[in-house]
């Protein structure tokens, strides 16, 4: 198969000036040429005084990326803000130029970096139609031919000779996006710009690209934060991080990764005391073995945390909270609920929470830890620990069903009988 | 006469062989099966070629500005009326009543300044429009791909649409003076063209340093004032002595108002040959070194703007 984008030790420098004033990020002619007075002033003055040039301060926005992308794949760039990501998109639709490296792509580029590019408030949403098409690369004759269906997705029919700045920011949106997404072009590349819409249209636009990558195997690039998002509608993904790729491969253990990376920020500097308790770790034990991070769906799993006390509690309530990773609760295991009760003895104690059936299918989950004493004293500890889950039996049986078997199962029997 | 017959053949045939070559570009880069190569230090390869590409784009950008600009004022075409008027009456005033400078032949002096006036209108316009065509468009530049000469062109060729107003107000002065129109007034286009040719070699130079430097746009203003006072519009070029007439003629916009007078008005006028050279060659180097220039800096525009 021949490969669609190839990448070959790119690489993007950009030079950050420490001189320049705040607040103005452009070069004034008159700057340029005080300075250069200046500077050859000083010479004629001190010929032997040696002038330093204002600080310059390279940034590698982008170092030695290597990366190959078959036809058809769809992959996902996920990174933290500043990652390079974005640099790495507009490398790849030509808007800028890269320091170093090659890059060779087979196949017309579409790329869509920011929805509704070009759009004039001035003109009515036909008129826009034809021109946004026009910026991103279509023929008139092309955009005639799709008019209709562009016009039926972003569901603009009744505005359609309204100038655009009558339009609310949603509407925009979507006709911004139905523009982009009829482009006949054998790759595509995406940035985030699902971000904004509501969930109902980000689930239209999504299945339109899951559609097009389908039939007409186009290669898709994908830049999201939405590890969900990413997980339906990729298969392949890489993650960056300060300019470079840390992960290539499959796109599960690459949200993987990158919830990791995740973690090693989120714990870092965090306090974890509170007046008279500290929590000071907390361990994952299953089959009576310790695992550093990763549990096995549908088997016994047990959370160990280390407390430490500096004077005896009795009757502590303990809980401890699994999230995703976009925050929303999937499990709430409390003392409270199993009529448990806890006592810490001044000194490290350990507290164990027994779990019969990790119920969770595989993914990435987030722990919290919360713990209130009889006097009030509270210990609240957000994403203390990331949690890896990987499917065991019963999850690879399903797998074929994972789109409908949703994130957890329930311990449950069958039976039938003739009446 | 020759002359015009020949001017005329070259320019119909150098059109149709630009269309035959353009043409058999396209067909070659298409059976390539359009593969995209970017590649540290060179420009996108692909570049002649994909301004071909973008040839819509081009229209659409002019036709947009055209669209938006005569939307929004009320006052558009009777501004782009008013404005040569009142022009052409100073300049009569100034130069034909007080400095009492002599016409060509027995043409009215307003009609002798107006004739200049519609060149040079359009060429400052140009200049204008281009100058902050890039900044203006900004969001286009950080976030999509596309030849970024198209910008300067297209909002330099948005203000042929003012020139088109004026030159009909022209003809009705023509009508009312009863000053009969000539053969040569088929070679007016020529003219136009060469005008264009001028703005856009301008355009792109100031276009593109205005990217970079931002308070370039203030120099504006000044050249183009400048410009109307060294360049022949209050005045006949035939007042310049003969022995600095060639050198004069460096300033293309002389061959330029020389040409529109000589078409509008006819045996009137005594065209300078050597002076038209002169400006056709100071066009090319205007244009080449624009383009130069513009293709050198074109690169980091996403970067700078």
């Amino acid at each position: 198969m021949v490969a669609s984008i190839r990448i070959e030790n790119l690489g993007k420098k950009y030079i950050i000036e420490k001189q320049r004033q705040a607040g103005s990020n452009y070069v004034s002619l008159r700057d340029v040429i005080s300075e250069k007075v200046k500077s050859a002033g000083k010479r004629i003055l001190h010929p032997t005084q040696r002038i330093l040039p204002p600080t310059k301060q390279e940034f590698w926005a982008l170092k030695d990326i290597n990366l190959e992308v078959d036809q058809g794949d769809k992959l996902a760039i996920i990174g933290h803000n500043g990652a390079g990501k974005s640099t790495l998109l507009k490398l790849l639709s030509c808007i800028t130029e890269p320091t170093a490296g090659k890059v060779t792509m087979n196949g017309r580029i579409a790329s869509l970096l920011e929805v509704g590019t070009g759009f004039h408030p001035e003109l009515t949403g036909r008129e826009n139609i034809f021109l946004n098409g026009s910026i991103l690369g279509m023929s008139q004759k092309e955009i005639r031919c799709k008019f209709d269906e562009i016009v039926d997705f972003a569901g603009v029919e009744t505005f359609l000779d309204t100038p655009v700045k009558r339009y609310s920011s949603g509407m925009r949106m979507r006709l911004g996006f139905a523009v982009a997404a009829h482009l006949d072009s054998e790759i595509l590349i995406v940035d985030e710009v699902l971000a904004v819409g509501d969930a109902a249209f980000q689930k239209k636009c999504l299945g339109k690209m899951d559609a097009v990558s389908k039939s007409e195997g186009r290669t898709i690039l994908f830049v999201s934060h939405n590890t969900d998002i990413v997980q339906s509608l990729c298969n392949k993904a890489i993650v960056m991080r300060k300019g470079s790729v840390i992960f290539e491969g499959d796109v599960r253990a690459g949200v993987d990764c990158y919830c990791q990376s995740i973690k090693e920020n989120n714990t870092d500097g965090k306090s974890h005391i509170s007046e008279t308790l500290e929590l000071t770790g907390v361990e994952f034990f299953q089959d009576g073995n310790y695992e550093p991070d990763t549990v096995i769906e549908g088997k016994p799993f047990q959370l160990k945390m280390i407390v430490r006390a500096n004077k005896k509690h009795s009757d502590v309530v303990v809980m401890a909270v699994i999230q995703k990773l976009s925050g929303d609760i999937q499990a709430f295991l409390s003392t409270d609920i199993s009529h448990s009760v806890v006592n810490l003895a001044e000194g490290n104690n350990q507290v164990t929470c027994f779990v019969d059936d990790m119920p969770f299918l595989s993914g990435t989950y987030s722990i919290t830890i919360k713990l209130i004493t009889k006097e009030g004293e509270k210990l609240n500890v957000p994403d203390y620990k990331i949690l890896f889950i990987k499917d065991g039996v019963r999850g690879e049986a399903i797998s074929m069903y994972r789109k409908w078997a949703g994130e957890a199962l329930i311990n449950h029997y069958w039976e039938s009988e003739s009446i | 006469m020759k002359y015009l017959k020949n001017i005329m053949y070259a320019f119909i045939s150098t059109c149709y062989q630009c269309h035959i070559l353009l043409t058999r570009i396209e067909l070659t880069m298409i059976k390539k099966n359009m593969s995209t190569i970017i590649e540290a230090g060179h420009a996108n390869r692909n570049y002649w070629y994909d301004l071909w590409r973008f040839r819509e784009l081009f229209l659409f950008l002019t036709w947009r500005d055209i669209l938006v600009r005569y939307k929004q004022t009320v006052f558009g075409i009777l501004w782009s009326v008013l404005r040569p008027v009142m022009t052409m009456l100073v300049f009569t005033f100034v130069f034909g009543k007080i400095a009492r400078l002599p016409t060509e032949g027995d043409v009215p002096y307003a009609l002798l300044v107006f004739a200049a006036i519609l060149p040079w209108q359009m060429f400052s316009n140009a200049l204008q429009e281009s100058s902050n065509s890039l900044i203006g468009n900004e969001g286009l530049i950080s976030k999509v791909y596309f030849p970024r000469i198209i910008l300067p062109i297209s909002s330099i060729i948005t203000s042929a649409v003012d020139f088109c107003i004026s030159f009909v107000v022209f003809l009705a002065m023509m009508i009312f003076w009863g000053v009969g129109f000539h053969i040569q007034l088929l070679l007016l286009p020529l003219f136009v063209f060469l005008s264009l040719l001028t703005a856009i070699g301008a355009g792109l130079v100031i276009s593109a340093l205005n990217v970079s430097f931002r308070d370039f746009r203030y120099i504006i203003p000044f050249i183009v004032q400048f410009g109307l006072y060294v360049s022949p519009v209050g005045f006949s070029s035939s007042v310049v002595p003969e022995k600095w007439r060639l050198l004069y003629s460096l300033n293309p916009m002389v061959g330029v108002i020389d040409g529109f007078r000589w078409c509008l008005l006819g045996e009137n006028v005594q065209f300078y040959w050597p002076g038209f050279w002169a400006s056709i060659a100071a066009v090319i180097v205007l244009l080449y070194s624009g383009l130069k220039i513009f293709r050198g800096m074109e690169r980091s525009f996403a970067d700078k703007i």
